[in-house]
């Protein structure tokens, strides 16, 4: 899940997770491993599955010892930064998103995969073009993908043919508009959209910076001047402000990703725009009351064709790891084709990792297990285009984020003033304004601009 | 005893009977306990004081020249740091003072005598019991919540309704530290409030007091360093607050709720800037030795007025 600033309370249910760094497989018994292979890995669904699988592997490979500490996303990110960037060395693999893994790479910090994934019978064309790319640096490939994922508008299929109106096959933000006003119905406790509010680059940034690109906003030209306080961004930033404050859900400025599907889950929202990865847990009737109510259409655009974002949770090899041949070998088969076939035969194939590899969603039983949802997530995902989503060239690659170290600390500021102004304690004209002043520095102290 | 008084004639009365190399014979023992805990307390904070004087950001492989106080400028130059103080005293202040007025009224009611007494001291203990970033969470979701929050739900035959968190957020947690300290409150003065003597109160009942005046005259003056010790706790722990500021409202709307703790997590943690992190960690603990300062001053009153 894209959710770097997750719902806190996730966090600390999964501070558990954190007491509990499993030590996991290598009880091959017998003679005891040689190699050990500390992974840092995130306390999602998917990657619960992997600690449970593990020991295939270990069959497979009685020599390595594989450990897992896995921790809340905020947490791993914490730790994962401060022993990478300290030279620590506590991991042999570290779990990494697209926004890291370019900036990590050309720090050095991680060890180019381009070779290792290029031998044997890895087959690395099979992984997702535009998930390949983002996670490249130079050209090469510093981390493996688990899973990728896009963004995409959930809508309410019941309450669409109630009110007789039809989505069409790609929305625009204006049509949404429509629909939300036209569905809003909060004396049923029925909100016309669900999005985010909640601060944090990872929040509310990411769905917003989608709107921003797709209206021909940017936050830096290619000379690194900043742009958001252009009448484009402007426009955009009030027109998620606004949706959100006349037909959004109650309480959208402490709203996240986790909020906000509990809040479609429970039928409380007429549509929910936010990551493909939600679509297979509003149609888990274990946590969704509308499970088949739910309809799919592609992020709403306005000046562009296409408007998702994109991300990927990623393994990837610290420079500090003192066996990186081994990390490799666990890496290799966790992302393997043979991984996700092992998932959908042990575990279910609803709970395969998604958006990695291109022949996940040539699977039959894959495409039947999830065939409201698979092709548009892969369609999604394969229409990001991470060197230009909007209109502008910019100098970095990736869609809900401005690839630079400084990004988390800016993003989190500019997230914090527009949360501001979704809970109407200033206008978006002001909030902007000083997240202009905000990304004009941020150029300047980073060494970007002279 | 007379062997002793012929051997050793005169007792100076500056030194005590204790020679220089017998003083040390005796602390001795205790120099690597004193050792380890200057160790343990102090090497951080030097180190703090080191990366206070770097220009470190960790994202930066390349940074880490020292910068002398320019972290400190910048850190005191920035709004947002500013901001965080004025949040971080008034959120204290408010909700100290809060629980504390809660605490006695609470604890002069469960000074009476009534059925069922110990259920309903064990329930209002129990919020102090409720680990803090738990009851952020309960209150974030099933007290505050625009739709099927209980705060609303209670207040609705009134015609209120409001989205707290994102209209109020400093109430909102001053609302939940209030909750969450005036039990702790309500303890330190109920400690008070028995420990006084009956034959004093049952005195002034004699004289002919009634039981305000008793209260006024006799037990608040009793009270009173039950009162401040509470106070002095609260504010020390009520300034670190951090869960109910993560959990709640992450510091927004805008920078409306962001206090000192969380402002240097954002700093350490979103920007990984070190040493702005640290600059702003060693002028949060100057300000703290200096109310601790103040606030063992008033310990230590206690204690002498006590013996």
């Amino acid at each position: 899940m894209f959710i770097p600033l997750r719902r806190p309370g996730l966090a600390a249910a999964a501070a558990g997770a954190l007491l509990t760094a499993t030590a996991c497989a290598g009880a091959g018994g017998g003679g005891g491993a040689e190699r050990t292979v500390t992974i840092a890995t995130v306390a999602n669904p998917q990657m619960q599955d992997i600690e449970e699988l593990a020991g295939k592997f270990s069959e497979q490979h009685p020599d390595i010892d594989v450990q897992f500490v896995t921790l809340p996303e905020n947490q791993l990110r914490d730790r994962v930064t401060q022993d990478i960037a300290t030279q620590g060395g506590q991991y042999d693999i570290v779990t990494v998103g697209t926004y890291e893994a370019p900036i990590w790479a050309e720090n050095g910090w991680l060890v180019s995969l381009e070779e290792y994934a290029g031998q044997g019978d890895y087959d690395v064309d099979d992984l997702v073009p535009a998930v390949r790319e983002a996670l490249s640096y130079d050209g090469e490939l510093y981390a493996a993908p688990f899973y990728g994922e896009s963004s995409f508008m959930m809508y309410r299929t019941d309450l669409f043919d109630e009110a007789g109106l039809e989505m069409p096959p790609q929305p625009t933000w204006k049509d949404i508009a429509g629909f939300a006003e036209e569905l809003h119905a909060p004396d049923d406790d029925v909100a016309g959209i669900c999005m985010r509010g909640l601060p944090g680059w990872g929040e509310l940034l990411a769905p917003l910076n989608t709107v921003i690109l797709t209206h021909g906003g940017q936050w830096y030209d290619e000379d690194w001047n900043a742009h958001l306080d252009s009448p484009e961004t402007q426009e955009a930033v009030e027109l998620y402000v606004d949706l959100l404050r006349d037909y959004g859900q109650q309480g959208a400025p402490n709203d996240g990703f986790t909020e906000c599907l509990t809040t479609m889950a429970q039928g409380n929202a007429a549509m929910f725009y936010d990551a493909t990865v939600a679509a297979g847990l509003l149609e888990d009737p274990e946590s969704s009351n509308v499970t088949g109510q739910i309809g799919y259409a592609p992020a709403p655009v306005a000046e562009t064709d296409h408007a998702g974002w994109l991300w990927a949770w990623s393994m990837a090899v610290p420079s500090t790891s003192s066996d990186p041949d081994a990390a490799w070998e666990f890496i290799s088969w966790a992302t393997s084709k043979e991984y996700i076939s092992l998932v959908g035969e042990e575990l279910g194939w609803e709970r395969v990792p998604p958006g990695s590899r291109m022949s996940t969603y040539s699977k039959p039983e894959y495409q039947s297990a999830a065939e409201k949802f698979a092709s548009a997530t892969l369609e999604a995902i394969e229409n990001v285009d991470v060197h230009q989503p909007g209109l502008h060239p910019q100098p970095w690659t990736g869609v809900q984020y401005v690839a630079i170290p400084e990004f988390q600390d800016l993003g989190t500021k500019v997230s914090q003033e527009i949360s501001a102004a979704i809970a109407g304690q200033q206008s978006v004209e002001k909030a902007l304004e000083k997240s202009q002043r905000y990304a004009e520095s941020t150029a300047e102290s980073g060494g970007y601009r002279d | 005893m007379t062997a002793q008084s012929s051997k050793a004639p005169v007792r100076r009365p500056d030194a005590g009977a204790l020679t220089r190399a017998q003083r040390w014979g005796r602390r001795a023992p205790l120099l690597p306990a004193l050792l380890f805990v200057i160790a343990l307390t102090q090497v951080p904070f030097l180190f703090t004081v080191y990366y206070s004087t770097q220009g470190r950001n960790l994202l930066r492989p390349d940074s880490g020249e020292f910068v002398g106080l320019a972290n400190y400028a910048k850190v005191l130059a920035e709004p947002h740091f500013r901001n965080a103080v004025a949040n971080t005293v008034v959120l204290t202040v408010s909700a100290v003072a809060l629980s504390m007025l809660l605490g006695i009224a609470l604890a002069v009611l469960l000074d009476q005598r009534f059925a069922g007494r110990a259920v309903v001291r064990t329930m209002l203990i129990t919020p102090f019991l409720v680990m803090p970033a738990a009851a952020a969470l309960l209150w974030k979701t099933s007290m505050y919540h625009p739709v099927f929050g209980l705060v609303n739900w209670a207040l609705s035959p009134f015609g209120i309704s409001a989205d707290w968190v994102s209209q109020y957020p400093l109430l909102s947690i001053i609302a939940v530290l209030t909750w969450q300290w005036t039990p702790f409150m309500m303890l330190i003065v109920l400690a008070g409030l028995q420990s006084q003597s009956p034959e004093v109160l049952e005195a002034a009942r004699v004289d002919g007091a009634g039981s305000w005046a008793t209260f006024r005259r006799v037990t608040f003056p009793h009270l009173r360093r039950f009162i401040e010790l509470g106070i002095l706790l609260g504010t020390i722990y009520v300034v670190q607050t951090f869960d109910a500021i993560f959990m709640i409202t992450q510091g927004g709307p805008g920078q409306a709720s962001t206090n000192l703790p969380y402002f240097i997590y954002l700093q350490a943690f979103r920007a990984f800037d070190v040493g702005e992190a640290a600059a702003a960690g060693v002028i949060v603990v100057a300000a703290t030795i200096a109310i601790a300062m103040f606030a063992l001053r008033v310990i230590s009153n206690l204690f002498e007025e006590e013996s």
